[in-house]
């Protein structure tokens, strides 16, 4: 995978958090998953199509999505409240939606869709065919992953061009 | 939060009325709170852009923050739709989604600005009062009488 497509990601997921905790995160750990990636609690995935295609997954241990939900919500919040998923999906939305402005603006074309939430069912289906870069980020509340796969299209800009029939 | 200047509208000195629109219940409250602190009122909320066009016409708010990524009808389309049917609809843009493309589509759809997420209250206030300035409709209540 092209590091100059994943870089932003960590970019923005830095300052977003950090903003947000007040403390920048650490990044503890990048590996390659090409299958068996165990979801690790509140996950919402966001997929793009265009010149660059994939998915990017943002999974938070319970107590690092519930303290993010606590500052949104500016309350406290229980990690098994419904809420914490609404909230994993919005900084899902700003971390993502911040990446894939930067990107664009390097020239890659592409449209990102609104954040999903995750179940085990679609982890195990997504990681099935696509490899994934997945980046530990580590949080005084808790880790926090990022689970990419995406791939650029070059040949997408030559796809209307007209085949000589034979 | 941070208290602002509060903005009312020039005609009667009333509360600027506000249409929040975007699929995340966070940022509508978080928006809404803003707003608030603004000394302006929630008229209507959309979580997305169809809603948000009936939404406009029943509450005919005096300001739409408006999102762009959002199921079923995305911002961009429902800004389109408003300005052709309310020519005078201002519209700001929130997005997370931030690039040069997006926002030029927007603004030739009519939205009057943009302001990217995660936003910061400041930024938005002066947003909202250019906006609303340019059309002659706020005026800021002046320091020491509203100011909270």
């Amino acid at each position: 995978m092209r590091m100059d497509l994943i870089q932003p990601f960590i970019g923005s997921l830095d300052t977003v958090l950090a903003e947000m905790m007040k403390t920048p995160p650490k990044i503890v750990d990048l590996t390659m998953e090409e299958d068996g990636y165990r979801k690790k609690g509140a996950a919402a995935l966001v997929c793009f199509r265009g010149q660059v295609e994939g998915r990017v997954i943002l999974d938070m241990e319970p107590r690092a999505a519930a303290h993010v939900a606590s500052i949104l919500s500016e309350g406290e919040v229980d990690p098994a409240e419904p809420l914490v998923l609404e909230a994993v999906c919005e900084l899902a939305n700003m971390v993502i939606g911040n990446a894939v402005t930067q990107l664009n603006d390097k020239g890659f074309e592409f449209k990102v869709f609104p954040p999903e939430r995750v179940t085990q069912d679609q982890f195990e289906k997504a990681g099935q065919d696509s490899e994934a870069t997945i980046l530990c980020f580590e949080t005084p509340s808790g880790n926090v992953h990022l689970n990419i796969s995406m791939q650029y299209h070059q040949r997408r800009a030559n796809e209307r061009l007209p085949v000589a029939v034979v | 939060m941070k208290q602002f200047e509060a903005l009312t509208r020039k005609k009667d000195n009333q509360a600027v009325r506000y249409l929040v629109v975007d699929d995340s219940v966070f940022a509508r409250k978080s928006l809404a709170k803003m707003v608030e602190s603004f000394g302006g009122k929630v008229v209507g909320e959309a979580g997305d852009g169809c809603t948000a066009i009936t939404e406009y016409a029943r509450t005919m708010p005096d300001l739409v923050l408006m999102d762009i990524t959002m199921p079923q009808m995305e911002g961009i389309e429902a800004v389109e739709r408003i300005v052709n049917e309310h020519p005078d609809a201002r519209i700001v843009m929130v997005s997370s989604v931030g690039y040069q493309d997006n926002i030029l589509a927007a603004l030739q759809k009519g939205a009057r600005h943009f302001v990217q997420k995660p936003v910061k209250p400041d930024a938005l206030y002066e947003i909202i009062r250019y906006v609303l300035n340019d059309d002659g409709v706020t005026a800021t209540v002046g320091a020491g009488e509203q100011s909270r």
